[in-house]
This record gives C-alpha cells, sequence and structure tokens, in this order.
C-alpha cells in the first residue's frame, strides 16, 4: 500500500520524528520551524506522549534532556535565535551523552535578521555553536522526503551515539510542499540499556564501543549526571588523568562510526571535471543547472553531503584534481571544509545573503564562467 | 546521627566541597532527613540541581541527579517530571540559581503548578564564584559586586513563587533545622509546585564581607530573626519562618495525563 502524501517538509519532519518513536517534545513558537511544534502538540497526547510549550528556548532545551534522561525519544524544534539560545544546553547534552534531537529551521541572520527568508547560514553553528570540544552529528535534507527519513536516523544517531543530533534544515524545504512517501519499515534503533544489574553499572564506561549504556531514571539503576567532567562512575573529577580519559572518549566517539553516520549522494561525478558541493536547498537549484550544464556539454556534477557534521571529507578527498564550485546561501561557510582538504586553489564559491534563492541560472552562468 | 541517613549517601563523593561553617549540609541533611520520614522509594526518588556550591548537593545524594545547567534546573525538572510523572522530583538551588538567572523559569514552573518539590539555599550571596550580590542580597549589604553596600532591593522569592501560582511556599533556616525537615515534608505532600526558601549561611563570602565574625554568629543572627508565623508584627531584618501560603490549584502533569484520557476516550 503506499503510504504517499502532498505535505510540507516541516510536516514531514513530524512524521519522521512519530516513525522514530517520540514521545516528548519541548519548544517555543518561532517561524519558520513553529508547525513541528503545532503538529505534536496535537499528536502527542493521542498517543501517550507528552507537548509542552516552556516559557523560552533555553527551557525547552532542558525540559528535552530531562525528559530524555526518564527513557522518552525527546524533539525540540527553533530557528536561528532559539538555537542561539539552545547552545548551552546543547553542549550539557553531548557532555552527558543524552539523546535527543534538535531542528534547526534556518532563518536568515544574525540576530532577529530578514524573518523569515531564507539561509544556510547555521552551518558552523551547528558545529561549534555551543562551547568547548565536542562531537557533533549534523543533517541536511533537500526535499520533502528526506526530512521524514532523516528525522527518523537523526533519532537512530541520537540514541546509537547517546548525543544530541541536529537536523540543520532550513525554511525552503522546511515550508515546501511536495511528495513524501511515509515508508513505515524504516529502521528504529533505541538506547543500548544496561546488561549488569545495578550495583555493576557503570554509567560512563569507557569501554571500546566508546558508547556507554545507558540507564533511565526511574529503573532501579540510581546514578549522577552532571556537565562537569566526570570519570566512568559519572562523579566530577578534577583529575587530569580521569579529565583527560573522558574527553578523549568524548571528542572521539564518533571515530570508530564515521563509515555508518556519513552519508551524501553524487549526480554525475564519473566524469566530472567541475565538482558542485551543495547541500539542502541549494542542492536544488543545482539539480537543475546539471542538466542544463550537460546539454551544453559542461561535464559538471554535483557533491551533496547529507550528513555535513561529521563533514565526508575522505569522500570529497577521492575527488581531487578536479574543479571545485561551493555555492551556499551564506558568504561561505561549508566552502573552508572543502579548502580544508585540497587548498584554496581551484574551489570556486557562490553565495547569497540577501534571503533570496540562488537559482539554476545562476548556477549554470557560475559553471560557465568557472569553466571557460 | 549519620549512620541512620547514610544509606542515601554517595560515600565515594566524598569529601565534599563547602567551606567551614557553611549551611548547605545542614540543608541535605534536613532534605534527607524528610525522605527518609516519607520513606520514599530510593529508586524513584530524582533530585535536580542547577549550577553553584548549592547545587553541588545532588554529586553527595544517591538517588537518580541531575546536576544541570546554571539557572535551568526547574526546566530540566518540568521535563523529567512532564515525562515520567509518577518520579518524586526535589529540585535544589542556589539564591542565584532560583531568582537570578532562572527567575523566568521560577515563574513559570510555579504557573504550572507541576508537582515539584523545590528548595532554594538562601545564603544571599554567590557562594561560587566568591561573592557577588544576588538577587537576595539584602539591601545595604556588601559583596564583592557590591562593595558600597547593595543599592538594589532584595526580591521576595515566596510572595513571587505565591503570585505567579504555587501552592505551597515555607521558610526556614540552617538554624530552624527540624523545622525545614517538617516543611519539606510538608512541601512534598502538597500536589504541587512547592517551594521552601532555606535561609542558610556563607561564612566565607557573605559572613566577613558584613561584621559576622564566625559561622555562630551567623546562626544566632539566623535565630533571633527568623519568627515564626503567627506573629503580627517583624521588625528590621527580620522574617517569618514556617509555611508561608498554600493554595489548591489543578497540577500541571496530573491535567495533562487526563487530557491524554480523554482523547483515548475520543472526545477533542
Ligand atoms: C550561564 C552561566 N553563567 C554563570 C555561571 C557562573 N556561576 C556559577 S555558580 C554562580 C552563582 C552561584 O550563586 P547561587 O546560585 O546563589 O548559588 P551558591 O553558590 O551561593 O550556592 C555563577 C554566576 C555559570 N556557571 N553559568
Amino acid at each position: 500500500m503506499s503510504n504517499a502524501r502532498l505535505m510540507q517538509g516541516n510536516e514531514a519532519c513530524a512524521e519522521g520524528a512519530l516513525a522514530a518513536g517520540v514521545r516528548f517534545f519541548a519548544g517555543y513558537p518561532i517561524t519558520p520551524s513553529t508547525e513541528i511544534a503545532e503538529i505534536m502538540a496535537e499528536k502527542l497526547p493521542l498517543l501517550g506522549g507528552t507537548f509542552i510549550q516552556m516559557e523560552d528556548e533555553i527551557g525547552s532545551m532542558a525540559a528535552v534532556i530531562g525528559a530524555s534522561l526518564t527513557g522518552a525519544k525527546a524533539l525540540t524544534a527553533t530557528s536561528g535565535p532559539g538555537f542561539s539560545l539552545k547552545q548551552e544546553n546543547i553542549g550539557f547534552a553531548i557532555a552527558t551523552e543524552v539523546p535527543c534531537v534538535v531542528v534547526d529551521v534556518q532563518r536568515a541572520g544574525p540576530s532577529t535578521g530578514l524573518p523569515t527568508s531564507p539561509a544556510q547560514a547555521d552551518v558552523m553553528q551547528a558545529r561549534w555553536g555551543t562551547h568547548g570540544d565536542h562531537p557533533a552529528i549534523v543533517l541536511s535534507p533537500a526535499s520533502v522526503q528526506e526530512c521524514y527519513e532523516l528525522t527518523v536516523q537523526a533519532f537512530n544517531f541520537a540514541e546509537e551515539f547517546r548525543t544530541a543530533v541536529i537536523m540543520l534544515m532550513d525554511e525552503v524545504i522546511g515550508h515546501l510542499r511536495e511528495k513524501v512517501e511515509l515508508r513505515e519499515n524504516l529502521a528504529v534503533v533505541d538506547r543500548k540499556k544496561p546488561s549488569v544489574p545495578p550495583d555493576r553499572y557503570i554509567p560512563y564506561v569507557n569501554d571500546e564501543s566508546r558508547i556507554p549504556a545507558m540507564a533511565n531514571f526511574g529503573e532501579g539503576y540510581r546514578y549522577h549526571v552532571t556537565g562537569l567532567t566526570h570519570g566512568e562512575n559519572g562523579l566530577p573529577t578534577g583529575k587530569p588523568e580521569v579529565a583527560g580519559k573522558f574527553l578523549q572518549r568524548l571528542t572521539h566517539k564518533l571515530d570508530p562510526y564515521l563509515d555508518r553516520i556519513q552519508r551524501w549522494e553524487e549526480v554525475e561525478l564519473s566524469d566530472a571535471e567541475l565538482v558542485i558541493v551543495a547541500y539542502g536547498c541549494t542542492a536544488r537549484p543545482v539539480r537543475e543547472a546539471l542538466g542544463a550544464a550537460r546539454r551544453e556539454g559542461l561535464k559538471v556534477g554535483l557533491f551533496r553531503p547529507i550528513t555535513i557534521w561529521p563533514f565526508p571529507s575522505g569522500e570529497i578527498a577521492k575527488l581531487g584534481g578536479r574543479k571545485f564550485l561551493v555555492p551556499e546561501m551564506n558568504s561561505g561557510q561549508l566552502v573552508g571544509e572543502v579548502e580544508r582538504i585540497f587548498g584554496p586553489k581551484n574551489i570556486h564559491r557562490y553565495n547569497r545573503i540577501d534571503g533570496e534563492l540562488i537559482t539554476p541560472g545562476e548556477i549554470l552562468e557560475k559553471i560557465r564562467e568557472v569553466m571557460a | 546521627m549519620f549512620s541512620e541517613i547514610s544509606e542515601y549517601f554517595r560515600t565515594e563523593a566524598l569529601p565534599h566541597i563547602w567551606c567551614p561553617g557553611c549551611g548547605i549540609g545542614t540543608v541535605m541533611q534536613a532534605l534527607v532527613r524528610a525522605i527518609k520520614t516519607l520513606q520514599l522509594d530510593q529508586n524513584n526518588i530524582v533530585v535536580v540541581s542547577g549550577i553553584g556550591c548549592s547545587s553541588r548537593m545532588t554529586g553527595y545524594l544517591d538517588f537518580n541527579t541531575l546536576h544541570s545547567t546554571h539557572g535551568r534546573a526547574l526546566a530540566f525538572a518540568t521535563g523529567i517530571k512532564a515525562a515520567k510523572p509518577e518520579l518524586d522530583v526535589f529540585v535544589v538551588m542556589g539564591d542565584g540559581d532560583a531568582a537570578a538567572i532562572g527567575g523566568n523559569h521560577f515563574i513559570h514552573a510555579a504557573r504550572r503548578n507541576i508537582d515539584l518539590t523545590v528548595i532554594v539555599i538562601n545564603n544571599s550571596i554567590y557562594g561560587m564564584t566568591g561573592g557577588q550580590s544576588s538577587p537576595l542580597t539584602p539591601h545595604d549589604k556588601r559583596a564583592t559586586t557590591s562593595p558600597y553596600g547593595n543599592l538594589e532591593r532584595p526580591l521576595q522569592l515566596l510572595a513571587v513563587a505565591e503570585a505567579a501560582g504555587a501552592t505551597y511556599g515555607a521558610r526556614a533556616t540552617a538554624y530552624h533545622n527540624q523545622l525545614l525537615t517538617k516543611v519539606i515534608i510538608d512541601a512534598y505532600n502538597n500536589p504541587g509546585f512547592s517551594v521552601v526558601e532555606a535561609v542558610s549561611q556563607c561564612p566565607v563570602s557573605y559572613g566577613r564581607r558584613n561584621k559576622f565574625k564566625t559561622p555562630a554568629d551567623m546562626l544566632r543572627w539566623q535565630k533571633e530573626h527568623g519568627i515564626m508565623k503567627g506573629r503580627q508584627e517583624i521588625g528590621d531584618e527580620e522574617f517569618l519562618i514556617g509555611e508561608i501560603f498554600r493554595a489548591q490549584a489543578a497540577e500541571y502533569t496530573r491535567e495533562y495525563e487526563k487530557l491524554r484520557q480523554r482523547l483515548q476516550g475520543g472526545e477533542r
């Protein structure tokens, strides 16, 4: 049976969260993300879950972490200014390894910016917005279908790797309506529970997996959760050797899993002389421009990072020797990651920061210019 | 006797960080004695704290404990209680934690009348950061950031709680620690947002700057200035102790459960 429906990116994101088993949402209204909260307010109590509108985004992020500690899959959604407010507690979730998903439907900033024109300017904030060294998983959907599927994936990553996962959407994708297939057979992952009795439970054990099993509050495993740097027993420590071991594990905990985490799409890359690296809403005009460019005999392809963090540098490195073009709706954020691999030579940029979309025509013109 | 209540402590986390003469340990003991008297299931108790000297308490207690971020303890606790209402959730905060950076969460948690038992340890100062003035520092008193005396007036935290919709408010002191235990029990038994202001002493960062020679002087001050509710007039620097207010109102998580039930019955 086909489960195809016409819906908005934000709706598809909410549906994805429900398919992943979300049972708690805390949020604060902000365009262009509010539809997600509205859908959660309607659906969660029907499913035995909880929706709460908090007094601000800081509180929303805190409530989500609290709920997750009791075992609930928990979500919050916001945009620009709200994403800024959530940062301290996102760091708390990462440091205490409490699974949760944060949706940021990007709008043009800085500050209140151009409400609510599109932008892709939170790429670096999604990576480094909270202070201190930390791992990050950030997903960037380019279609309504992906809003659905990647939200399920975001929860799976959050649960498996015990971290805050960011769904970095944008105003275009969030408000775009297109056909989506609500596939029901998507794999759903739940956090690993302790396999030992409470007296043998080591809440932040540093073993090979780098991901400790997580007991939920109220299940008989009493332990301490703190944003202070802690040892394997969860208690704060000032000892450099204990702190160092914890921070090494935390900051490198995704390393053994990169192959499974990193996702990207390749379009017509095999003979491409110019590789366009584009993500989110900007990948859409690029896709259109490719056809026109090919008809002109220009050998162009698209590399679309889906996990923008961890950035798939290894894959892009395999494309060495070609020219690159990185169009972005910001003044050049992810392009720096491409330059980090190859240096600035032969890496071209195309940026718009006026709240207007990049058009296929603009991309085509840029392709011609770069390949001339 | 410590042995009576030692089962509730993580002895491996000791020694604690508090200075000699600090009142936070006394408040911790009152909380633990209240929990013992109430005979609550240790596995079902969550204690949430913010950041500060007071908030370090959670590390020493053998419950499900969450040492969260500065000012946000109530928002974390709201998520816990809303997601799993059967848990007994206590929240411990300093006065800066609760009234300054966390003031907005305090108002809104009270407005929801969510069933949390909240202890605000009021030592009149920012202890952890070394003695800056807090929203509860009395007028004219000295702190490192009010070196000429505090120009501002202190917040009446329990009055704020009542006005915002909390359904239980009480005050006691580290000196009146049996009263403190009693009001924590009453706060727990009130099915709604319940606040206990525990007046405490910080000899190092507050006492020294404000003419208290010893911690004992500060306890004596608490004894002499804490006036049991009931007396009509209170003098300068005096404050009421005991149950300050009590009210009836719908509790948030119970209302939410009613909504779920209603929806399951097909009603919208
Ligand atoms: C966002 C943030 N701002 C500031 C601080 C620094 N800080 C730590 S504790 C504290 C105040 C502590 O005072 P209080 O809440 O009254 O608790 P006490 O230490 O007196 O128990 C401050 C400002 C912080 N940790 N986080």
